[in-house]
């Protein structure tokens, strides 16, 4: 494993998503409210690219006709095949337990800490005033 | 049973075939005045002022919207028009990464012949197959048109059919699921007579009249919509058998696009029992039932069938026949079958070339 | 090798109703008065013609006689051959598809009590559906509460072609006093004819179409249930299709998850995958048993089905469905014959396990 600058934070704001290739595969981040998570932009069924799909809520319900929604923002629906997946988990909503995306460590890092290294950059420079999106992989 | 999902590392290597064939994508109109130029004046303005009457509630939408827009996949828009309407983007995302060497355009632009006024259906039809034609068959040489006639007009569509005949840019007749009678009604047998006179096989892709899509109702959601498509088909499975269509044309070829097909299985072993005790009913038939879905049934793969234990598709397939399986991707469609990940299964190269070209050059005449 | 079958729960078999004339003196007056001076013909459902070889196996069928009519021959040719400890009487008659909702309301009941009196209580191995006319939920619930004392009275009629999908709310009432009286609801191959037999694309030309059609029908009316969310609804209702087929159940199953899958927004009270609501609300009677007999695919299909629980043993006495003495279709697995015969029936119907 290995820690991957990937882009500035910046790049990815509140409710955004980017994809970013590291070592050959295609990583997808979503910022969540600030947070930031990392997962194969690859869905687990077909492989179609999960940051062109929908970023949802989810809704719920115990009977017809009355339906809570709820945690906007946090999932992502497949562009195909629609299959819902939790952005700070990667686990499927349908079937938590065997379906899920791959999901990669994300952090925010100084860029100051960042020129001191041992960090895999990526092939733009990076500048000590700014934050970076480090992957682990 | 498997308690994991295997992911799509597990992959259909198409690129050892030269090529393979892709017997669904969808072409679409660059917007609402996309057939004008195939249409006269008159039609024109039809269009303009009465748009098409069709058979349900909404004068412009459709009764079961889609999970997605327009049940597109969300990834395939072009910058400008529709899913299906960018010839480059369709080229992009799937006829080159994928390798598709022959392609079967499936037009579901307007209503085509699925509307009530049969003289505009005839423009329509006869529209959509010149632009088919113009805009996607002439400029791509890897797609090939289908012949959209109306069901309901024998005689026109028996027109348009022998006007296509020697234009091998065309490769089958299409007529949606949805009929207003069940196929095998004496009404369709002209046209079904000059399909199988000139060697096109019949494409039945879901739409059309499928009226309440059940026989004690309508749905509510578009949840049971995409199951009830696999109703029509089995209605005109078992009319083109046993209203004796195969016993007097062996040759002709039905597909049967995007409405499943290991019901098939069952349906024919349903249908042989039940003809072992009623088979006077259809005196006409030389057969079971189940000689004549073996002999003139082909089917789509797509969508995919996923049984719990992703293996079983290749028994289920065996049962099929292997012989009478074509891939189809259904591009753009949200329900779209990718060739190297749609497959769960361990399929032999033999079944390959089957599945992906072999089955389609011979029911197809090509390549 | 043919043995002697152990005693069977037989959880499908259709007393005709003979006539009109049976039904009239469990009318109300106006009823009577009505259908003596209209002289309102009898109600054989056009979904089994008595005449045609479906609706009777020859070797059963008395010249002259409406197939099912006959209790002696019901002893004789089903419940003694068949070693039935019980047997679940399904009458399939035209109250059920009246174009009248009053009228299907009376001949229902009409039916029910003409089946408690000539049936149940000539024959003490028989138990009742308790049939109901769709077309008037609120009386349907009514006859259900006026039934339900009676306990030989285990489950709840209805047909599977009827005027509307029967998840939608319109049927409610229905469950909701089934449920009430842990009645499971049993649908029955037949339809009301409100629609064409074909899927809703025009008529087909042949009653074996028809016929064939019934799988469609079920899956329809399965999807209904489950999407318009009556199993969340009713969470302790069953439900059993009888005389549905089995070989198309599978296939429905897995496009109906992988729907899910996708859809689920669209219904989010279905709140777990539909093959797995389906192997724990749904049973399904073995006749017609119409797929391979071959052993190796018969536990394929168990296997597929996902659970030896859902299969409920059944002759479809008279209809026309086997040959031989023995409704259990050859290559069932033996261990599999106790669960099919006896425990699953027992566990879908708690009314049985009570003496009566």
């Amino acid at each position: 494993m290995a820690k991957h600058v990937v882009g500035k934070a910046e790049d990815v704001g509140p409710g955004m998503r980017k994809v970013f290739e590291v070592r050959g595969r295609p990583i997808v981040i979503f910022n969540v409210d600030g947070d930031y998570f990392a997962l194969l932009n690859r869905c687990p069924h077909q492989s179609a690219e999960l940051s062109m799909g929908l970023i949802s809520g989810i809704a719920t319900a115990d009977e017809p006709g009355h339906v809570q929604c709820s945690r906007r923002g946090e999932f992502i629906r497949c562009p195909w095949h629609g299959w819902e997946f939790d952005i700070r988990t990667g686990q499927s909503w349908c079937d938590p337990g065997r379906i899920s995306v791959k999901q990669y460590p994300v952090s925010i890092t100084a860029g100051a800490e960042l020129v001191e290294g041992p960090y895999k950059a990526e092939t733009f420079p990076v500048s000590i005033e700014d934050s970076y999106l480090v992957v682990d992989l | 049973m498997n308690e994991t999902i295997p992911s799509p590392k597990h992959s259909v290597h198409t690129t050892s075939l030269v090529g393979i064939a892709d017997c669904d994508i969808h072409p679409e109109l660059k917007d609402r005045y996309g057939l004008h130029p195939y249409l006269s004046k008159r039609w024109r303005d039809h269009l303009d002022q009465y748009g098409e009457l069709g058979f349900e509630a909404l004068a412009g939408g459709y009764l079961y919207d889609g999970y997605t827009p327009l049940a597109l996949r969300r990834d395939a828009w072009p910058g400008e028009g529709l899913p299906g309407s960018d010839l480059a983007l369709m080229r992009k995302q799937h006829l080159d990464p994928n390798n598709v060497v022959f392609g079967v355009l499936e037009p579901m632009v307007t209503l085509g012949n699925g509307g009530r006024n049969l003289d505009l259906s005839n423009a329509l039809c006869t529209a959509i197959n010149d632009w088919q034609i113009a805009e996607f068959v002439e400029p791509e040489d890897r797609l090939r048109a289908s012949v959209m006639v109306v069901p309901d007009d024998a005689v026109s569509a028996v027109a348009e059919i022998e006007k296509r005949a020697m234009d091998a840019r065309f490769v089958q007749v299409q007529i949606f699921t949805g009929t207003t009678e069940p196929l095998g009604h004496r009404r369709y047998r002209p046209i079904l007579e000059a399909a199988a006179h000139h060697g096109f096989p019949i494409g039945m892709h879901v739409g059309g009249r499928l009226g309440s899509r059940t026989a004690s109702g309508w749905p509510s959601y578009y949840s049971e919509f995409h199951l009830y498509n696999a109703f029509a088909a089995q209605t005109q499975i078992m009319s083109l058998i046993l209203d004796g269509v195969f016993e007097q044309l062996p040759s002709l070829k039905v597909i049967i696009i995007e409405s499943g097909c290991t019901w098939s299985i069952g349906l024919g072993e349903r249908l042989d029992m039940l003809w072992q005790r009623m088979g006077s009913e259809v005196a006409n038939l030389k057969h079971p039932p189940s000689h004549y879905l073996h002999q003139n049934i082909y089917f789509s793969t797509q969508p995919v069938e996923e049984p719990d234990n992703p293996e079983e598709l290749n028994d289920l397939f065996e049962q099929i026949g292997w012989d009478r399986l074509m891939y189809a991707s259904d591009y753009p469609h949200w329900d779209y079958d990718d060739p190297r990940y749609a497959f769960k299964a361990r399929i032999s190269e033999e079944h390959k070339a089957l599945l992906f070209r072999e089955n389609a050059k011979k029911v197809y005449r090509i390549l | 090798m043919h043995h002697k079958p152990t005693s069977v729960i037989d959880c499908d078999i259709h007393p005709a109703v003979p006539g009109n004339d049976a039904l009239i003196p469990y009318m109300d007056e106006y009823w009577q008065e009505q259908f003596v001076s209209r002289a309102i013909g009898d109600m054989d459902l056009a979904s089994y013609p008595p005449s045609v070889p479906l609706s009777c196996r020859p070797d059963w069928r008395q010249v002259g006689e409406k197939p099912g009519v006959s209790l002696a021959s019901c002893r004789e040719q089903a419940l003694d051959k068949f070693n039935c400890e019980i047997a679940i009487c399904n009458p399939l008659y035209g109250g059920q598809v009246a174009a009248s909702g009053l009228m299907a309301a009376e001949v229902c009941s009409a039916t029910n009590k003409w089946l408690a009196r000539e049936w149940l209580d000539a024959e003490p191995r028989l138990r009742g559906s308790i049939v109901v006319a769709s077309q008037l939920p609120d009386r349907a619930a009514e006859e259900i509460h006026r039934c339900a004392s009676d306990k030989r009275f285990v489950q709840v009629l209805l047909l599977a072609g009827n005027e509307m999908l029967l998840g939608r709310s319109h049927f409610w009432p229905i469950y909701e006093a089934a449920e009430k009286h842990g009645l499971p609801i049993g649908i029955h191959a037949g339809t009301m004819y409100r629609y064409p037999t074909s899927s809703g694309m025009g008529w087909p030309s042949t009653y074996l179409q028809d016929y064939a059609s019934g799988t469609l029908l079920f899956a329809a009316q399965l999807q209904s249930l489950i999407t318009e969310g009556v199993f969340a609804k009713f969470p302790d209702l069953t439900f059993v299709m009888i005389e549905a087929g089995i070989s198309w159940v599978p296939s429905f199953m897995w496009k109906s998850t992988k729907v899910w899958f996708g859809v689920r927004g669209e219904v989010p009270w279905v709140k777990r995958s539909p093959a797995a609501e389906i192997r724990d609300r749904v049973r399904f009677t073995i006749q017609p048993f119409d797929t391979s007999k071959d052993p190796v695919r018969v536990e394929k299909l168990i296997e597929h089905l996902g659970s030896e629980d859902m299969l409920l043993f059944s002759s479809d006495y008279p209809h026309w469905q086997f040959d031989g003495d023995d409704p259990m279709p050859p290559g069932f697995p033996v261990r599999l014959r106790q669960k099919i015969t006896q425990e699953n029936p027992l566990r879908t119907y708690p009314r049985l396990k009570e003496t009566v």
